[in-house]
């Protein structure tokens, strides 16, 4: 904080901080100075002149959102001739306005609205003639429009896009009374770059930008707003959503949360669409001859309790098995592994995340002892060097890229960026280095090199914070640059520059995501970026650190909550028998003390037969786990197959009985997000009759099984949590509030923890891991000779049970694809467009080719939301050793035209 | 027969009037004629507009200089025979000679020329000529003696003021680019020259490109720049073309690029093409278009000198301050200070246009009034007809009338007048320019090419320039003109940059000095000037009439009717006021009412 300073207002004192905003100075102190381009998220702009002031002994007129408090400044906010020419200003910008309030979906909530009432301008009293003739409205965008004739050239919007969404889409073209905003300099709103996150509605003062699918639907003061968090990805984002009549008219991006800042994407804004739609469940369903029907929940729950029963008695606790949901709450993950544990009698419960960071959590915990992002969100913007590996993060955590390009391009920051494929954060790279897939332990340990060998490693810090420096040495000096160019593909001057970048930045964060975990190397790569930040120092402390990026929504909640087969809530081993007896003794019942099966071996002991029955809350495997012909088999082998989801996904499909669920917009519970932030849900909607919560469905499955379990809601279950689980110690619902907590948070009068390992790490000392390259488990040979990677896009989520629900989203991306490179397309004399077969020893897709330059040359990327094109029919199961995680980003392929 | 060298003015002025075929005969006559012993060179412009091409026979032997306007290729055939290989000047062609009688002389009696000292006389692709004529002299005694201090001391002295209309002092602003902390700074030359009716910049760029050059490195070495930027217009090509050849040339010899005649001191130079919006020559926004952003002015501060072009110090000249460095340096800050008046030392160039005698280019001294200019220098007012006002500054200046004819033209008394010193564009106007169609014009102009950043410059001149352009229609009500006053005086008050600022100034000085003019549009729905359209009637003089039927065969729209024996009619529901009458009227019948 700077200093404070006093300033005078029409004659009032007032203490401010010196350089703070004057406007925002004196609007804070009740000087209601009005004012149309000033927009607190962006730098100032002084384009709309209403909040011209007068300063003493400075010249003219001058826009008090440009000025920055200085000790002594003394102001005249209001006389007659500054409201004279700020009444004049409307006067102008009216005659400039097309007067469509009676049909406007802002109306109500619009400025110049607000403005034209405050000065009394109507058109009757207007000095000048108001425009007639109007310019068409460009509506080609999926999701927003842009009506220029309500457009003020406030310029918020133009600032909004590359400010802070760090994308520069839109800026003014035109001169004179001709300027208006455009995206790339004025092509249709289709044919640009726009990725419709709608940053820039939100920055609209009026009803020029706004958005498409609200259009008609309600009017501002009809809808009720409620808050709650995304249901999309792990950024957690606060949304307020508009409703009417039980159904969604808007969601805005909710200014002050905490992950967010107001920000969204696509998905968060314009993602909703299936939560109204009509293949909602809302019966039980019991498949009889291959057939489903419809069921009462006392059948279907009787008939389930039963059949599990059954088999428990007949084959052991062990020949069931469960998938917990990144997508549910972190109460109902709690609650379903309990299930799991203390009902069926089985460690056999796993979800998602094995897929996703089974390493990142088995890695980071041998380094540091502690498996999430060390840092939280929003200090990426402040970090002074960002290295970007295996993460597309534009498409996969668009509102985390958001921070990573406002480094870039608001603070001068330095991006690394380390893929195989030309990504978009490629375009704000200093440097980008293109591995080879899989040699990713290979050029982390060559840029280490580097650094040791130009003495920029952190001695103190290494002497003082870390054990096994020594042994990790002797095997990155193998390592030179020369030979990791022969590795990775990736020059040996790039390693060495990345290494001087890295090396020498103040404060240097590491950001991950699947490419560096879906490996069979998985934990490997993960333990080379922890010995990385520790050779640097660059960890435990703010702004600096290893930041690994969770995909769903709560799949950290997940995790942490102990949908695990190896740990109960809060990574407490199942092996530890004072944990057990903990448990025990908690949940009345004897506990099995052996580490249960994880996703991959659970398909492999059903393909077996080895497991008999499995209970699916809210997974879609059938289409996110890989070689899918092998899973498709797995379950269809099941005795019993319980599957429970707001819709009839491809894995329910062959489910025995299946259980109608609540989405989360009609929850409530806890989210924990990627940055280890739990945040509060709220019901928004009425679900659709005849769900239930999960939460409550497992409970009276419990209570038909014989279990007593006895929660009245949500909020009863997290008490439990943080009966028994330490880092959760101090969460409770009415702490949680707009910003929530973030763990580790140990009891009532823990504020949380922003970022971790800040002077000791959760493990003691951070541990430097000695780790050689090993080749991915499959690589390209004569027979399918590219190299095959899969991964997600921005406009779908996931197996797309929810997205592709949602006809704004399907417009932008409706089908399947593949993307090729212009040196393949040209071998297999392939057009844009051409459909191609893509095989690899597990199975073969056909789907449409997209050539571009994205994709390395001999490389394919397939993303692998589209269940009819299933990317995961190709992918290798072949396992991390210690993660257990399948190698989902390198498969050997070949490629035919069709 | 002498030997002779030959100069044809080629700057786009000439190029335009037709210096190309005169160049290209006299090129044919000296080859066909077998004369190796004439040299024929190109040079910039000399100034004189009006008597474009110009061809300048130098007697290389007796420095006899012998200056032929208006010639054409036939002319060129004349010259050639008579004067080349007879040796005798053709008396009524001359304009200029050395021995002073030509029939334009006292065109130059009350110039001084500095910035114009070698336009129209080197050849501009010359870095010889340029030499010759103590080229890269003032580099020179800079690089040999002169620490960064002595130049900004020495530019102080001089009194030098930024000639792209502003006035701040050069050698302040170089103080200030040369105290901020930065470990990369720019030098950048505006030559963004947009006003109509001003081409100094151009005409110094297209004719001594290097005393521009010359400017930049020593501002370079003065503020400590190592990089530097020409923005120029993409209009100017041939400006461009020749500062091209100056840069490679300076770079050849060592007066640009690494290690500046020898010295530890490097700048390197290159130009940033624009793309022709006026907005551009105000320095944010030109800062913004050498980032390759849209063109549009920023919030100062910070200004330039701390964070300019990529947030780095800036320091940004005119092409004419530039054109001035390297005169001072060598000449000494008195002797530039010795001209000029108190605040506004040395000498402006204008550029003359409208209704005046010579049009051109003049260089004068400070504190010369606007009489001297107009009466003296350019020979007064076409056809002797009234002097009405001159517009000085640009679409950003303002209209003078006569009464204000006697004031000195320095930057302080020209802005008391309400108009601006600009970068020095005349504009003369006599009795049949309607001053209201004046500020339209011009208000036109600057609506058109505001950046539409502030809602005043981008809404208010639009509206303004329909309310002029309702009085000139005759649509006017009286409370108009309080209106349009009060509109102005606020858009001039309230908008960010330099164009808003003085956009209004048009308006505003015809308002003040014109206003009865105003008030025959509003009121008599008359334009005294007889210029608006919708305010006039062509009517015939049945007196003077003799039916001879030529009016109504001009007449486009078949308005004019009549038989041999009665006088013409002219219908004014039809007609449509072109004009064509008046003009083919052999009797004089046809007036204006």
């Amino acid at each position: 904080m700077n200093k404070m300073v006093k300033i005078t207002i029409d004659g009032k004192t007032i203490d401010a901080e010196e350089g703070a905003n004057l406007l925002q100075v004196a609007r804070d102190n009740g000087f209601d100075i009005p004012g149309l381009c000033y927009y607190d998220k962006v730098s100032p702009t002084g384009a709309c002149r209403l909040c011209l002031v007068k300063i003493k002994e400075q010249k003219g007129l001058i826009p008090s959102c440009t000025v920055k408090v200085s000790e002594g400044l003394n102001v005249t906010a209001f006389d007659e001739e500054l409201e004279d020419v700020r009444r004049t200003i409307v006067e102008l910008l009216i005659s400039e306005h097309k007067l469509g309030c009676m049909t406007c979906d802002t109306a109500s909530e619009c400025a110049l609205e607000d403005l034209a009432y405050r000065y009394n301008v109507t058109v009757d009293n207007l000095p000048f003639p108001v425009k007639t003739k109007y310019e068409s409205i460009d509506d080609s965008s999926p999701v927003l429009a842009y009506d220029p004739n309500k457009c003020i050239v406030c310029g918020r919007c133009v600032k909004a896009c590359y400010e802070i969404q760090g994308k520069g889409i839109i800026d003014f073209i035109g001169r004179g009374i001709e300027t208006k905003i455009a995206p790339d300099l004025g092509v249709d709103w289709k044919n640009s770059a726009c990725d419709g996150c709608g940053e820039c509605i939100q920055a609209c003062p009026v009803g020029a930008l706004f958005e498409i699918p609200s259009v008609g639907k309600a009017r501002k003061w009809e809808v009720e707003k409620i808050e709650t968090i995304c249901p999309y990805c792990g950024v957690g984002c606060r949304i307020e959503v508009e409703k009417k009549d039980n159904e969604i008219v808007r969601i805005n991006g909710v200014d002050d949360g905490p992950a967010n800042n107001g920000r969204l994407c696509v998905k968060g804004r314009f993602g909703y669409e299936y939560e109204m739609s009509n293949k909602r469940l809302r019966t039980p369903l019991i498949k009889e001859n291959g057939k489903f029907r419809e069921a009462s929940w006392d059948e279907a729950l009787t008939l389930t309790a039963r059949k599990f029963s059954e088999i428990k008695k007949n084959y052991g606790g062990n020949s069931i098995a469960g998938l917990s949901s990144a997508r549910c709450t972190n109460e109902e993950n709690y609650i379903f592994q309990k299930f799991m544990r203390a009902v069926i009698g089985t460690n056999n419960v796993d979800h998602c995340a094995r897929l996703c960071h089974a390493s990142t959590v088995a890695g980071l915990a041998r380094a540091f002892g502690s498996g999430a992002m060390t840092n939280s969100i929003r200090e990426l913007e402040f970090a002074d060097c960002i290295l970007v590996t295996g993460s597309n993060t534009t498409e996969t955590h668009p509102v985390i890229a958001t921070y990573i390009k406002n480094a870039v391009l608001n603070h001068g920051a330095k991006l690394i960026v380390a893929d195989p494929r030309k990504i978009d954060l490629v375009k704000y790279a200093t440097l980008w280095l293109r591995q080879k897939n899989g040699t990713d332990v290979a050029w982390l340990n060559g840029i280490m090199n580097v650094i040791l060998n130009e003495n920029l490693h952190d001695k103190e810090f290494i002497k003082n914070r870390t054990e096994g420096f020594d042994e990790f040495r002797m095997v990155v000096e193998n390592y030179t640059p020369e030979r990791v160019e022969k590795i990775t593909g990736v020059p040996k001057e790039k390693i060495i520059e990345a290494a001087r970048i890295y090396g020498t930045a103040k404060n240097a964060s590491i950001v991950f995501s699947m490419g560096i975990t879906q490996h069979t190397t998985g934990t490997d790569n993960v333990l080379s970026t922890a010995n990385l930040a520790l050779l640097t120092g660059n960890v435990g402390k703010l702004y600096s650190g290893v930041n690994p990026l969770r995909g769903q929504n709560n799949v950290q909640g997940a995790c942490d909550l102990g949908a695990l087969p190896n740990v109960y809530s809060g990574y407490q081993k199942v092996t530890d028998p004072d944990i057990k007896k903990k448990f025990e003794e908690k949940w009345k019942v004897a506990l099995d003390d052996k580490v249960g099966l994880s996703v991959v071996e659970m398909m492999n002991e059903a393909h077996k037969g080895n497991v008999k029955a499995m209970y699916i809350m809210g997974e879609n495997p059938m289409v996110s786990d890989p070689n899918l012909n092998h899973v498709e088999e797995a379950l269809k082998n099941l005795d019993f197959l319980v599957v429970q989801d707001i819709f009839l996904t491809e894995t329910a499909q062959l489910a025995d009985v299946v259980f109608p669920a609540y989405s989360s917009f009609e929850k409530s519970g806890t989210f924990t997000n990627t940055e280890r932030r739990i945040q509060l849900l709220n019901p928004v909607l009425k679900a659709p009759e005849g769900a239930k919560e999960d939460w409550e469905i497992v409970q009276e499955l419990a209570l038909k099984m014989g279990y007593e379990m006895q929660y009245n809601n949500q909020s009863d279950i997290m008490e439990e949590i943080a009966d028994v689980t330490p880092i959760y110690g101090g969460i409770h619902f009415y702490r949680l509030g707009k910003d929530g907590l973030q763990w580790p948070c140990k009891d009532e009068n823990d504020p949380g923890t922003l970022f971790l390992h800040k002077g000791k790490f959760s493990r003691g000392l951070g541990h430097f891991s000695p780790v050689d390259y090993i080749p991915p488990a499959e690589l390209p040979d004569k027979e399918y000779p590219y190299i095959l990677s899969t991964g997600r896009i921005l406009y779908h989520y996931h197996t797309g049970t929810m997205s592709r629900k949602v006809s704004v989203l399907n417009e932008y991306e409706p089908g399947p694809y593949a993307e090729i490179s212009p040196e393949l397309a040209a071998k297999l004399n392939l057009k844009d467009g051409e459909e191609v077969r893509i095989t690899s020893r597990r199975g073969a897709i056909v789907t449409k080719a997209r050539i571009t330059a994205r994709v390395a040359p001999d490389s394919v990327f397939i993303p692998f939301h589209f269940a009819e094109a299933a990317a995961n029919r190709l992918t290798n199961d072949a396992l991390d050793p210690i993660a257990k995680i399948p190698e989902l980003k390198v498969a050997a392929c070949k490629v035919e035209k069709m | 027969m002498g030997k002779y060298k030959i100069t044809v003015g080629m700057g786009s002025c000439g190029i335009a009037a037709g210096a190309k075929p005169v160049y290209d005969k006299l090129n044919k006559l000296i080859l066909e004629k077998n004369h190796p012993e004439i040299t024929l060179e190109e040079t910039g412009c000399v100034g004189m507009c009006y008597k474009e091409p110009l061809v300048e026979v130098i007697d290389t032997e007796t420095g006899q200089k012998t200056l032929y306007g208006g010639v054409t290729p036939e002319k060129v055939e004349k010259i050639f025979t008579e004067h080349i290989e007879n040796n005798s000047v053709i008396r009524d062609w001359v304009v200029k000679s050395s021995k002073k009688d030509g029939s334009e002389e006292n065109l130059f009696d009350k110039q001084y020329r500095i910035v114009l000292s070698r336009t129209g006389i080197i050849n501009p692709e010359s870095i010889q000529d340029y030499l010759n004529s103590n080229g890269y002299e003032a580099l020179k005694k800079v690089m040999n003696s002169m620490s960064q201090t002595d130049v900004i001391e020495e530019i102080k002295k001089s009194g030098l003021r930024g000639r792209g209309g502003a006035g701040f002092p050069t050698g302040l602003k170089w103080e200030f680019a040369n105290k901020a902390k930065g470990d990369k700074k720019y030098m950048v030359c505006n030559a963004d020259e947009g006003d109509p009716g001003a081409f100094m910049d151009r005409s110094v760029l297209e004719g001594d490109p290097h005393s521009v050059i010359e400017g930049m490195v020593i501002g370079a070495y003065a503020i400590g720049a190592n990089e530097g930027f020409i923005y120029c217009r993409a209009e100017y090509p041939l400006a461009i073309k020749r500062l091209n050849i100056a840069i490679e040339q300076a770079e050849k010899e060592g007066y640009l690029g690494n290690n500046i005649l020898g010295t530890d001191f490097s700048f390197h130079l290159s130009i940033k093409q624009g793309a022709g919006a006026f907005v551009c020559g105000e320095e944010t926004a030109l800062i913004a278009s050498i980032e390759g952003k849209r063109g549009m002015p920023r919030i100062r501060p910070p200004f330039p000198a701390q964070s300019g072009i990529w947030g780095k110090p800036t320091n940004i000249n005119n092409v004419e301050t530039l054109a001035n460095i390297a005169w001072i340096i060598r000449n000494g800050a008195d002797k530039f200070a010795s001209l000029g008046t108190e605040k506004s030392k040395g000498t402006k160039v204008f550029s003359l246009s409208g209704k005046v005698k010579r049009t051109g280019l003049i260089e004068v001294p400070m504190g010369i009034t606007l009489r001297e200019i107009i009466f003296d220098i350019a020979g007064g007012i076409k056809e002797d007809k009234k002097f009405k006002a001159v517009q000085v500054g640009g679409p950003s200046g303002g209209c003078i009338p006569e009464s204000l004819l006697d004031t000195p033209v320095d930057y302080d008394s020209l802005s008391a007048t309400g108009a601006i010193m600009g970068s020095g564009g005349m504009v003369v106007m006599d009795e049949d320019t309607c001053m209201v169609s004046v500020a339209k014009y011009f208000l036109n102009f600057t609506q058109n090419e505001s950046c539409g950043k502030c809602t005043f410059c981008r809404v208010g001149t639009k509206r303004m320039y329909e309310t002029l352009d309702r009085i000139t229609e005759g649509k006017g009500v009286p409370e108009d003109l309080d209106k349009l006053e009060e509109l102005a005086y606020m858009t001039k008050e309230s908008s960010l940059c330099g164009l808003g600022q003085t956009a209004p100034n048009p308006v505003l000085t015809t308002l003040k000095y014109f206003r009865d003019e105003y008030k025959a549009h509003i009121i008599d729905k008359k334009c005294p000037a007889k210029e608006c359209k919708a305010l006039i009637k062509y009517e015939i003089d049945p007196d003077k009439c003799k039916s001879c039927s030529i009016c109504a065969r001009n007449c486009p729209v078949n308005a004019i009717s009549g038989e041999k024996g009665i006088p013409y009619v002219i219908d004014q529901s039809a007609c449509i006021k072109c004009g064509n009458c008046l003009r083919v009227c052999p009797f004089g019948a046809v007036e204006v009412k």
